[in-house]
């Protein structure tokens, strides 16, 4: 059928003499580029290895695929228009990144035998732990990198392989860049609450310099994390000798200054700020500032306002907590930033109200100067109603006049001059509003499910369940469902829209409603910021696809 | 790696035929590249030593390229090697040699660590003016436009900062090309640029020809102060001050004022806040005409805003502003201008607006004079006193001294009382913190009698707080009153009360006796500290509490040298013993401490203490390992409490030995 991947990594660097290597096109095991097992204290240094892995990482990785082209909801073929990209809108799978599993950080120095054992660890879909499931993607602001969080509180940053002219059909394969260990488990010994290491949100800053920052979140406190590279190290030693060993000091005659000489490309990251203790409930939001000094974190009762520059002490610029918390009617499920207006955010509720508020008017946001609010249809009114109307994430366009928000089974466009109703409403999956009440048994009615724009906010995006995932396209006003599955996609693959039959008759190709598999549900999903380039975590794998070159 | 194992082990390895001195700097250059930050942070602030042993050659090709490259280090190593940098200029050769230290503070000063960034330029400064007019446009001037031009932001704040250093000392073809790379960092994409180059505008505009600061810095300046981000226009808003300096009043009045105008009714209520912070600075650079017509009106808006956060900030400015305003017509302006302004503040919605005007306007008491304070400013005092808010109240009851010096205190005690009497039972122990503290000065203001009719019992009251932290300010509080109104009154009134409390059934309270004392007996003096104090300190060494018992060791440690002798040989004495035999083993090692001071005392004046058999307790010590230990006891072996070697005090630290 297909090549076996050649089993080796490559380093974007172009001072790297490995340049012979083939990349790593699937199931990149960052087991082997992971720090020492011991969480040590920062700044962790991870290895890029360029020597090729063990022969024996197999082929089993891979799998068979079936083509198909982008349907669009009658199934006739239809291109996705996309301003940035290509007409030709089939998708195709670029890479499987598999997120290490806890048990596999192993440092390099181990042999070759435990390696293999780690690496069939990772091979069988079912040693993937909690800790594995991936809770956040995000693209940094070029596309460059991507980065991941998990429940394990990792984050794990992958970089875009760099393109080369003899290697067009591999543009979009992304490697693993740095791992490490943002977050770990805390207790909160006055409360008696356990913190969990999950990383929420992960947020990219602009880039400032060669180096990149992001903030990353559990439930409580944010950290801004650098990664930064080094390819030099500092060569010569007054008291020691070139294997390490102490000269006599009567033979120092004379001082020697060490030499930078180049070496492998080290990627480190550094924790720079800790920003903790200013969150009472759960965060679920952070968002950065066009200003580029100002970010704020959203729980489910208040905003606060920081400085990058400052850990101590933060703003708070919402507070929607009752005197009495028996009054309590909403929460605050999700925040962010207008993305060129410095003044602006939104903030959406649990009632499915979204309320723009502007930080030039007062120094508290408590009186929004804009509120979202579509009126509820009486005709379907049920007991779910309000379960299923609460926002679980809020998106500005890139172009910053629309917001889109995704409820339990909607996605919905509003355009910020229009308060009492979307422009634009789209389904995601109106065939589980006759199953609600046993989603609501399962809790997976509480499920928050995240919405995307692509590059030019022509098309957007979310997820669903049975690794389910939906785009809509604005323009033409084309839908599509695909899979991210590891059954049924190798690399290259176009990707075979699906179809759930909601009548009584079952066509082929067609799954029913009853055979979804629920626990497969896609949260998080990614665009690249400008291409056709999109990331979407199903549990512990993340899918890389890009729509089709001609 | 061993790196941390050879170094640092010091230079005393150095033996034989090397040369001794270069061992240290050996350590010192491997020591900068230490895995332990401290060590590394440790050499590179011995840099001019490792520089001066290299000589000015191999610092210029050697260290120099090393340092370069070191910007991977964490921020404090980063910070000390560029502020290093900075006084580095000897070290490479002079002067001439200056610009060999660019490199290295060109690539600090693109890190994303303000800190460094900001020390980096800083020293870039500094070495500026150690160039020659030629080397600073073959070398300085090309680095600025490098920085101004650098792809990421950081560069470019930091070029901000250096084109006031090198345009007075370019030449005319020069200072064309600064200023123009000037203009487009005024017009960066990125918002952290332009807030950089909006916060040096003011500086920039000092060392241009005033043409150019008419015909370039002030469309600058009037972008910036219209710029969409409001965090660029609020930094506009402290160059305005800097250039209103510089323009003739026409040209203010058509330049500047303007836009100060607007940025006084900026939309934003940051931009707002930022013109009544700088309030005072933009007053005097503006003078006296323009404050009239401009900002009077200008502040009266702030006064209202109708966010708390501007009028809190307008409200601190009110007393500065009225001091400067011309004597001439002063008292005019503020009664007609300011004050039916601040007589709304008063009844503010916030608190922090209101606590803010408390803060300041008793201040304009002394500026309006006795007759005006009475009529118009005595009710706003009175009110703001009655005030919800614990720290409006606290805020004018410490300023009552500027009041005082005016209109004398009594006009305002009916209200006061009240206040105080409120304040000192408040709920919060930080606030009745703060009315201990002041109670001195009012003690000092109100006068004796007034003090011993109202305030007295409140004094007495908190020393049985159930807070620790209020029954010791009330403890040092009654020494300051003692201090105050003399010993006589302390006799007749403080003392019986306190050593009542002697006979508490509360163990605390008791305690709070022994404190009284020890703060006490310093101001009341031998007589009654002797006759009254003692005795009832004595009789507490039989206390059923160690912590009582303990405590009255440290009392007698305190009183000690108040004390003439005879009381310490025949009364003190026998009790310390006493306690130092005590089963609890605090109490003992309190003793042994008190015994050693007493004993000290009674050596020094020659007044020799039969050496009895004490034990000497080192048994007993040993229990104390936490404890901090005196000087002189720091070697392991112990020397007998009672000794006599009176040259031991003499050498202070120390080791005793026979």
């Amino acid at each position: 059928m297909h090549q076996p991947p050649p089993a080796s990594f490559c380093s974007s660097s172009s001072s790297s003499g490995g340049s012979s290597c083939e990349c790593a096109r699937v199931g990149v095991r960052v087991s082997a580029l992971a720090p020492a097992a011991a969480p040590c204290p920062a700044p962790r240094r991870l290895p890029r290895p360029r020597q090729p892995e063990p022969p024996s990482r197999g082929t089993s990785t891979l799998l068979p695929a079936r083509l198909g082209p982008w349907c669009s909801p009658t199934g006739s073929p239809a291109p996705l228009s996309c301003e940035t990209g290509c007409g030709e809108g089939s998708w195709i799978l670029v890479c499987r990144l598999l997120v290490p599993t806890q048990v596999s950080l192993l440092s390099m120095e181990e042999d070759i035998d435990t390696r293999k054992i780690n690496n069939s660890f990772l091979r069988d879909h079912s040693y993937a732990t909690e800790a594995d499931i991936i809770s956040t993607v995000e693209f940094n602001h070029t596309g460059e990198l991507l980065a991941t969080g998990d429940k394990g509180g990792r984050v794990v940053i992958f970089q875009r392989e760099q393109e080369s002219k003899n290697q067009v059909h591999r543009r979009g394969e992304y490697n693993v860049y740095s791992t490490f260990q943002s977050h770990e488990p805390e207790f909160d010994y006055l409360k008696s609450l356990e913190i969990e290491e999950k990383i929420n949100k992960i947020r990219w800053l602009p880039q400032q310099n060669a180096a990149y920052f992001l903030l990353s979140t559990n439930d409580k406190t944010v950290k801004l994390w650098k990664v930064s590279e080094r390819d030099k190290r500092p060569e010569g030693y007054n008291l020691k000798d070139e294997e390490g060993r102490l000269r006599d000091p009567a033979t120092i005659t004379t001082l020697r200054v060490p030499v930078l000489r180049p070496m492998d490309l080290m990627v480190e990251a550094t924790p720079r700020r800790v920003f903790a203790n200013a969150h009472t409930y759960h965060i679920n939001s952070i968002s950065v500032n066009s200003d580029y000094e100002t970010y704020m974190s959203a729980d489910d009762l208040r905003i606060n306002l920081w400085n990058f520059e400052i850990t101590n002490q933060s703003f708070n610029i919402v507070d929607i907590k009752p005197a009495n918390m028996e009054e309590l009617t909403e929460v605050i499920t999700a925040a962010e930033f207008h993305p060129h207006h410095c003044n602006s955010f939104v903030y959406s509720s649990s009632k499915g109200t979204i309320r723009l508020c502007d930080m030039r008017a007062s120094a508290l946001c408590d009186r929004h100067s804009k509120f979202f609010e579509e009126p509820e249809d009486p005709s379907n009114r049920s007991f779910f109603s309000e379960i299923i109307s609460s926002i679980s994430d809020v998106k500005f366009s890139h172009s910053g006049r629309y917001i889109m928000t995704r409820d339990y089974l909607t996605v919905k466009v509003w355009d910020l001059n229009m308060e009492n109703r979307p422009i634009e409403t789209y389904q995601v999956h109106d065939y589980l509003r006759s199953k609600l009440c046993s989603l609501y048994e399962n809790d997976c009615i509480f499920d928050k499910f995240e919405c995307v724009w692509n590059g030019s906010d022509s098309v957007i995006m979310t997820g669903s369940y049975n690794n389910f995932f939906r785009m809509f396209d604005r323009n033409t006003k084309r839908d599509v469902t695909l899979e991210a599955s590891r059954e049924n996609s190798k690399p290259r693959a176009i990707l075979k829209p699906r179809k759930v039959c909601v009548g009584g008759k079952r066509r082929k190709d067609e799954i029913s409603v009853d055979s979804l598999d629920f626990s497969k549900k896609i949260l998080h999903t990614a665009w690249h910021p400008s291409e056709n380039i999109i990331a979407v975590a199903a549990t512990n794998n993340l899918y890389i696809f890009q729509d089709k070159v001609n | 790696m061993a790196g941390a194992a050879g170094p640092g082990t010091g230079p005393g390895a150095a033996r034989g035929d090397g040369d001794d001195s270069l061992y240290p700097i050996a350590v010192l250059i491997d020591e900068l590249r230490n895995e332990d930050v401290q060590l590394r942070l440790n050499s590179i602030k011995k840099l001019s030593t490792i520089a001066l042993a290299l000589g000015v050659e191999r610092t210029r090709t050697e260290l120099l390229p090393f340092l370069t490259d070191t910007i991977y280090d964490e921020d404090e190593v980063l910070l000390a090697l560029a502020e290093q940098l900075g006084n580095f200029t000897g070290l490479v050769g002079g002067p001439d040699f200056a610009h060999c230290l660019l490199p290295p503070l060109e690539s600090l000063a693109t890190v994303e660590e303000t800190v460094v960034r900001d020390k980096a330029v800083e020293s870039l400064r500094q070495i500026s003016q150690e160039h020659t007019p030629v080397a600073l446009e073959a070398h300085f001037v090309p680095l600025v436009k490098r920085l101004a031009s650098g792809d990421w932001f950081t560069s470019r704040t930091s070029a901000c900062g250096l084109f006031s250093v090198c345009y007075p000392r370019a030449s005319n073809a020069v200072k064309a090309e600064i200023r123009q790379h000037f203009r487009s960092l005024c017009s960066d994409d990125t918002p952290m640029v332009r807030r950089a180059a909006a916060s040096k505008l003011g500086e920039f505009a000092k060392v241009l020809e005033l043409d150019s600061v008419k015909s370039e810095i002030v469309p600058l300046f009037t972008n910036l102060a219209s710029d969409e981000q409001d965090s660029v226009r609020l930094l506009a808003v402290e160059a305005c001050v800097s250039i209103a300096q510089l323009l003739s009043q026409d040209d203010l009045e058509a330049l500047v004022m303007p836009t100060l105008r607007q940025a006084a009714e900026d939309k934003s209520w940051r931009v707002r806040y930022m013109v009544a912070d700088k309030f005072s600075e933009l007053q005097k650079a503006v003078g006296p005409k323009i404050t009239l017509n401009d900002l009077i009106p200008a502040f009266q808006n702030l006064l209202k805003d109708c966010e708390a956060e501007v009028r809190a900030a307008a409200a601190h400015k009110v007393k500065e502003l009225c001091e400067n305003l011309p004597t001439e017509g002063r008292e005019t302006i503020i009664m007609n201008q300011i004050l039916p302004f601040i007589k709304e503040l008063v009844s503010d919605t916030n608190q922090h607006v209101k606590s803010a005007l408390a803060s300041v306007i008793m201040g304009l008491s002394t500026i309006l004079g006795k007759e005006n304070t009475i009529e118009h400013l005595l009710p706003l005092f009175l009110a703001q006193l009655k005030d919800e808010c614990p720290e409006v109240r606290l805020n004018i009851i410490s300023n009552l001294d500027c009041v005082n010096e005016v209109i004398g205190i009594r006009q305002l005690s009916q209200s006061l009382l009240p206040a105080i009497v409120e304040l000192a039972e408040d709920a919060k122990w930080r606030v009745r913190l703060a009315i201990i503290e002041y109670m001195p000065l009012l003690a000092g203001q109100l006068g004796v009698e007034f003090f011993d009719e109202k305030l007295n019992s409140l004094c007495m009251a908190w020393l049985v707080d159930h807070v620790y932290a209020i029954r010791e300010a009330a403890t040092s509080n009654l020494m300051k009153l003692v201090q105050k109104f003399g010993t006589e009154w302390a006799q007749n009134t403080i003392v019986p009360k306190v050593l009542v409390m002697a006979n508490d059934p509360n163990y605390l309270h008791r305690m709070t006796t022994l404190f009284c004392i020890n703060a006490l007996s310093e101001a009341c003096g031998q007589e009654i500290t002797t006759k009254q104090m003692l005795p009832i300190v004595l009789k507490m060494a039989g206390d059923q509490v160690a912590n009582v018992r303990f405590n009255v060791a440290k009392s007698l440690q305190k009183i000690g040298p108040i004390l003439d002798t005879d009381a310490l040989q025949e009364e003190v004495k026998p009790v310390l013993q006493k306690l130092g035999q005590d089963e609890d083993m605090d109490v003992k090692y309190f003793a042994q401490e008190a015994i050693s001071a007493v004993a000290q005392r009674l050596t020094k004046l020659d007044f020799p203490v039969k050496d009895n058999e004490e034990p000497s307790a080192p048994g007993a010590d040993k229990n104390h390992f936490l404890r901090p230990r005196g000087p002189g006891e720091d070697t392991g072996k112990f020397v007998p409490l009672m000794s006599r070697h009176t040259e031991s005090e003499r050498l202070g630290w120390f080791p005793r030995r026979q």
